[in-house]
């Protein structure tokens, strides 16, 4: 049976017929459907770490206890993660693990576009690389033989266009697996340096004979179409290249990249008379070809970043430019992201923007980054999941020491950053005694990647209730003396408890409490705690409207200003009743809709 | 030959539900379909495209510019912001309806003018009153279907089983008013 599958659903239906035990990840845009797809099998057990390092460390725990394993993050989320990769590199498996990292080119929800293909080299583990849904559910069932036969976690890198294309996989049988048993073996598991020094032999003897695999396996071949030019491709460039030059060339498909084979590339340079290297991000296969001694081309002639798509190509190597309609500019407006109707970070940001004078605001990575765009314009760093608290601690210590300057850092992340690894940049701050307002947008969710469950929204992936974590218990358990938890749509209380950070000189938090608008799974306790949630609407008393627009500040996209009449007026199909912009309007013209 | 159908729209428009309808009945009639979307920030108000092609034989899931044998634009702005996609002598099917965005709402600019005027002298333009015909039919929300109608029309595939496409991929109590909706778009699109 054949089915149209995105690349993550099709990992998920390797997972299922590999007869994987245990799965864990940490969402993050391109990766976070592959463990929402897994969870929908049953037979296996999957989770939701709070972090990629965590997801990984369950995985090598279930590996090392004989469970067939698999971990799957965006590509900076394997930065999180490499601490235990590369420790596991060297004790190898006992059931077979599989990490999945998910690369960015072109970078559509990504702060980088790093290339982890180096990271599979630098670990000294074996990669594949699929181009489409078909391989990756059939490598990733290969994967779990191949790391159980070579004693080590094996990389699927994928990237979006693989990740999120559909297309036709021809579905397998499950072939259900015992977990293996578990033997204590100390000199493998236990990394103390004597072990990590005889490991590190066992390793190199791996990858020795990887580089025999790698030149008889059935992910490497050469599709002779008789031509004397050659293409070298792996991933979804392999599928743009096939596009784009059809059977004008040769190609060596490589879907099994490290070790890449030396033989076969050798072989396929000497064989063509002009060889094009054509790969996303950065020239990993282009480089080793000329180790070899190989005259190819790749880097010189192609963008080094984003997507090697097919007009990429044809403009690169044919020299063909596409000829389209043309645009007309004056006929369209930008539509940027913005924060839903109704977001729990909108009150919060508009009276923020009110003390811009007075602060600086360190940011992080969620849907408040969006805060960085119109109206508020209110974040002016953002580095990595984690580093609001930390970056404004450090920026502080250096604000501090100018005699000109008096300006106080608020730092602002969200509860699923806060779990991730905020919780270590707190505390650093009040370890060290910083003085920073430390601002946690708790929405119950993790908002950004669509609404996944986190260790703070009280269920967990596979549908059952969890443990909910009190992030403000955590933060005074910390040692934080100052924190305060308060409605984001109480605009009087929002500016009364950032006055009182303000005017304190000592680590403070403000934690913003009220649910995601896209949230979709709540408690009994919920429903009594955030009264008449999204019950209501607002709406305008058109007379008392003087066009004012103080109220679009809020930069709410339910309200809708009428060039025309000089007035605003609610949307009342998206409007859920926030009362934001009620508080906001010096007029008293907007009002519960009831009243109105 | 293959042939390339990019879907435009705004966040929560349906232009996914809508690709997948076609390409579920695309595979049903033997043909090798890739799909191709970019996730990320669309749920926040955002321009989001979908993008099918089909053919004995697909390599690349995404459509190149200039490449588009039809553009399927749920929404005016979002036609003129992708018909750089459109084969010169391919067909634009637009459904007239305007959705503001973060800018034009707050008045900085105005929703632009003249859309429909200025596209359908650049390519053969298809325009359809989508979002009022699925406003009639009871469900604003079943334009999308309205517009896999027209566009079964537009390029020839009224022999596919898009009823049992229907049926696969929406829930039980929506079927009827999608098929309904389906039929809606075929006969609409033939006396526009």
């Amino acid at each position: 049976m054949k089915k149209l599958m995105t690349g993550n659903e099709a990992i998920a239906r390797g997972a299922f017929e590999a007869g994987v035990h245990f799965a864990s990840a940490y969402p993050g845009t391109p990766s976070t459907e592959i463990l929402e797809n897994v969870a929908q099998y049953k037979e296996i057990v999957a989770e939701w770490a709070p972090n990629e390092k965590v997801a990984l460390e369950a995985v090598i725990g279930a590996s090392i206890a004989g469970g067939r394993s698999l971990a799957a993050m965006k590509h900076v989320g394997v930065n999180v993660a490499a601490d235990p990769l590369f420790t596991f590199s060297y004790t190898g498996v006992n059931g077979g693990s599989v990490l999945i990292s998910a690369d960015e080119p072109g970078m559509y929800s990504s702060q980088n576009e790093q290339d982890n293909r180096n990271y599979a080299k630098a670990a000294k583990i074996p990669m594949l690389e699929p181009s489409n849904s078909q391989e990756a559910k059939d490598m990733l069932v290969d994967a779990f033989d191949l790391s159980e036969t070579y004693d080590s976690v094996v990389m699927v890198r994928m990237t979006t266009r693989v990740c999120h294309s559909k297309s036709l996989v021809e579905l397998g049988e499950r072939h259900a697996v015992e977990p293996r048993p578990y033997e204590p073996d100390l000199a493998k598991y236990v990394s103390v340096p004597a072990n990590g020094r005889q490991r590190r032999h066992a390793v190199e003897a791996r990858m020795n004979r990887l580089k025999d695999y790698t030149e008889t396996s059935k992910w490497n071949h050469v599709v002779d179409n008789g031509a004397k030019i050659g293409v070298i491709a792996s991933g979804m460039s392999y599928e743009f290249a096939w596009e784009a030059l059809g059977e004008t060339v040769d190609y060596l498909k490589l879907g099994f990249t490290n070790p890449l084979p030396k033989q076969m590339i050798a072989d396929f340079c000497d064989n063509h008379d002009t060889v094009y290297v054509i790969e996303e991000n950065d020239p990993y296969i282009e480089e080793f070809a000329m180790t070899l001694g190989k005259r190819v081309i790749g880097s010189e002639l192609f963008p080094y970043t984003g997507e090697m798509t097919p007009d990429v190509i044809k403009r690169c190597v044919l020299g063909h430019e596409t000829e389209g309609v043309d645009i007309h500019p004056e006929l369209l407006v930008n539509r940027p992201p913005t924060f839903c109707s109704g977001c729990p970070h909108r009150g919060f940001f508009y009276e923020l923007g009110k003390k811009r004078k007075k602060i600086i605001v360190a940011g992080d990575i969620g849907c408040y980054s969006l805060a960085v765009g119109e109206p508020y314009r209110m974040m002016e760093w953002l580095i990595c999941m984690g580093a609001a608290y930390s970056t404004a601690h450090g920026a502080q210590r250096i604000i501090d020491m100018k005699d000109d300057d008096n300006r106080r850092l608020v730092a602002v992340m969200g509860d699923s950053t806060f779990f991730h690894t905020g919780i270590n940049s707190l505390l650093n701050t009040i370890y060290n005694g910083g003085n920073t307002i430390n601002i946690i947008l708790d929405n119950r969710i993790t908002g950004m990647t669509g609404q996944q469950d986190n260790p703070g929204s009280g269920f967990k992936l596979q549908e059952d209730d969890a443990a909910i974590g009190d992030i403000e218990a955590i933060c005074r358990a910390l040692g934080v003396n100052h924190v305060r938890s308060i409605d984001p749509n109480n605009l009087k209380l929002v500016k009364e408890t950032i006055n009182w950070a303000l005017d304190l000189d000592e680590t403070s938090v403000i934690i913003t409490n009220w649910p995601c608008v896209l949230k979709k799974k709540f408690k009994e306790e919920d429903y009594a705690a955030y009264q008449d949630m999204w019950k209501t609407k607002d709406a305008v008393l058109e007379d008392k409207c003087t066009g004012c627009k103080a109220c679009l500040r809020s930069g709410c996209p339910s309200l809708v200003f009428d060039p025309d009449k000089k007035k605003v007026r609610i949307d009342p199909n998206t409007c859920v009743g926030c009362d934001v912009c009620l508080q906001i309007c010096p007029y008293d013209a907007i009002v519960k809709e009831e009243t109105a | 030959m293959n042939q390339s159908i990019k879907l435009v729209g705004v966040g929560g428009q349906g232009t996914i539900l809508a690709a997948k309808l076609i390409s579920t009945a695309l595979i049903q009639a033997g043909y090798d379909v890739k799909m191709s979307e970019i996730h990320g920030m669309s749920q926040r108000g955002g321009s989001v495209s979908s993008e099918i092609r089909y053919g004995d034989k697909v390599y690349s899931p995404v459509i190149e510019k200039g490449h588009a044998d039809v553009i399927v634009a749920f929404e005016q702005m979002e036609a003129a912001r992708y018909i750089d996609y459109l084969k010169p002598d391919g067909t634009l099917l637009l459904n007239d309806h305007k959705i503001n965005s973060m800018l034009t709402l707050s008045g900085k600019q105005p929703y632009p003018q003249g859309i429909i005027e200025t596209l359908s002298q650049q390519v053969k333009t298809v325009v359809l009153k989508g979002t009022k015909l699925a406003e009639q039919l009871g469900n604003a929300k079943a334009m999308n279907v309205i517009m896999v109608g027209a566009l079964a029309q537009v390029m020839g595939l009224t022999d596919l089983d898009f009823a049992a496409a229907i049926r696969e991929n929406v829930k039980p109590k929506y079927v009827d008013l999608n098929l309904k909706a389906f039929d809606i778009g075929l006969q609409h699109s033939l006396h526009s």
